[in-house]
């Protein structure tokens, strides 16, 4: 197959570069514009990923840095759909994830929160979407944590994604919250996010239908990708 | 009444955070769980073309370096091929080339440094050649959506000189920002390419 373009990207629903409530943006933010490009092959292509390049624990939380226990924590599953802006699945994408632990901690040496690290917990994996562009893991729900911003700020339980689509310019890292989280409102990271839709966009809904009785949760997250324009690329190599 | 459009919408961006590594390199956050960490080797093994080391900082507003950024390099092999359905000639990449690649700031100088192979001219709108660079997308703390840019060589005058790219940069003043310095050491070619997020010579970044 020859790749398209993409579909414009359309920056009012993502945060801005500059947002001063998150304090950390204010000198990582560039002042200039953007310069736009219309896609190239550099934009358009992207690498893949196969099960090879994967363990068998990888999407299960639970499992991957057992060291003679399970961790610590309300025990779920999170799944969804990996899709882009036409509503057509995204089949055999990587999709990463990372958390903080049950306590709000995460196993980085740079993190110095108070709570405990959890022995039984890594914290991160990853998945192949299947042919439908499903994909799921098992995990335990992470803990909210206080973060230094202003003097009181703690960051709502949250997912962490990176997803990668089919072409480099579809390159998404976002995070994913949890329904009925009363600290959603409160979070300048989220808050940086301009529309409202899309902000309520990043959180999971519970989803009892696919959660596993007397085992575990389960909260939903698909994930949407840029669309490709049905237009081949080589159709317009040569100038119009 | 017309007809609804039935799109749905990209999800947004939100930062990757100061732990982007535990995700994303666990190794630098300390400690081993995946048996093969994606992104280590760009090129792999049998990648034709020259071999180059590229090392730089990313610089935010005030001249510090970020101590906690990750990189993506995403480029073409040395014939000028992605390693991606989408490029029509992609079956003739190297084996165990994916041109692919994650890179992190070292925690204490902010230096980063990785090795890959120079890749060739890329074919661009419209059948013109773009000279051969690097795809970088950069994620850190305090960036909310990822940042898009390009690494050129400066040994290719006159390949930038024709680059569509560059030339939609209006002031030329510019264009050093995206131009990795060559020189040689221990027979290696190196390249050095900073990127400054903000302030006095602010890198070009891309909507792309």
């Amino acid at each position: 197959m020859t790749g398209s373009e993409f579909f414009q990207r359309d920056r009012t629903l993502h945060p801005p570069a500059l947002t001063p409530n998150y304090k950390t943006s204010v000198k990582r933010s560039p002042q200039h514009a953007l310069l736009s490009l219309e896609c190239s092959m550099s934009e358009m292509t992207g690498p893949r990923f196969g099960h090879g390049d994967l363990g068998p624990l990888d999407n299960d939380l639970i499992r991957n840095y057992a060291h003679g226990g399970e961790p610590v924590g309300e025990r779920i599953v999170v799944h969804g759909r990996v899709l882009d802006e036409t509503g057509r699945p995204v089949p055999g994408t990587l999709v990463e994830f990372w958390q903080a632990n049950a306590g709000g901690r995460y196993r980085h040496k740079k993190d110095t929160y108070l709570a405990p690290i959890d022995p039984n917990f890594g914290g991160c994996g990853r998945t192949l979407t299947d042919a439908e562009g499903r994909y799921h893991f098992r995990t335990v729900k992470p803990g909210a944590y206080p973060w230094r911003n202003w003097v009181n700020n703690w960051r709502p339980a949250h997912i962490h994604f990176s997803v990668f689509g089919t072409g480099f310019a579809q390159r998404l890292i976002t995070q994913m919250y949890f329904e009925g989280d009363p600290l959603i409102p409160h979070c300048p990271i989220l808050a940086a996010i301009p529309d409202r839709e899309a902000l309520a966009q990043l959180i999971a809904p519970l989803d009892l239908n696919a959660s596993i009785p007397l085992d575990s949760l389960a909260y939903k997250f698909d994930i949407v990708l840029r669309g490709r324009r049905s237009t081949l690329f080589e159709n317009r190599l040569e100038g119009n | 009444m017309v007809q609804p459009l039935d799109y749905i919408r990209e999800t947004a961006s939100q930062t990757a955070g100061p732990y982007v590594h535990i995700g994303l390199a666990p190794g630098a956050a300390g400690f081993a769980i995946f048996e093969n960490e994606l992104g280590r080797d760009i090129a792999g093994p049998n990648a034709a073309g020259e071999r180059i080391r590229v090392e730089g900082r990313v610089f935010d507003g005030t001249g510090a370096p970020l101590r906690d950024v990750l990189i993506e390099v995403w480029q073409a092999n040395a014939a000028g091929i992605h390693a991606s359905p989408e490029d029509p000639r992609h079956g003739e990449v190297e084996e165990g080339f994916r041109g692919w690649g994650r890179v992190i700031s070292d925690f204490d100088t902010g230096r980063f440094a990785f090795e890959t192979v120079k890749p060739g001219a890329v074919p661009g709108r419209g059948g013109k050649p773009m000279a051969p660079h690097l795809n970088l997308w950069i994620v850190a703390r305090g960036i909310n959506i990822g940042l898009s840019t390009r690494m050129y060589f400066s040994d290719e005058p006159v390949a930038n000189a024709a680059d569509p790219v560059l030339g939609l940069i209006e002031n030329p003043a510019r264009w050093p920002t995206l131009i990795a310095a060559r020189e040689e050491r221990d027979g290696m070619a190196l390249y050095r390419f900073d990127i400054r997020l903000q302030g006095e010579n602010e890198t070009v970044f891309f909507d792309v």
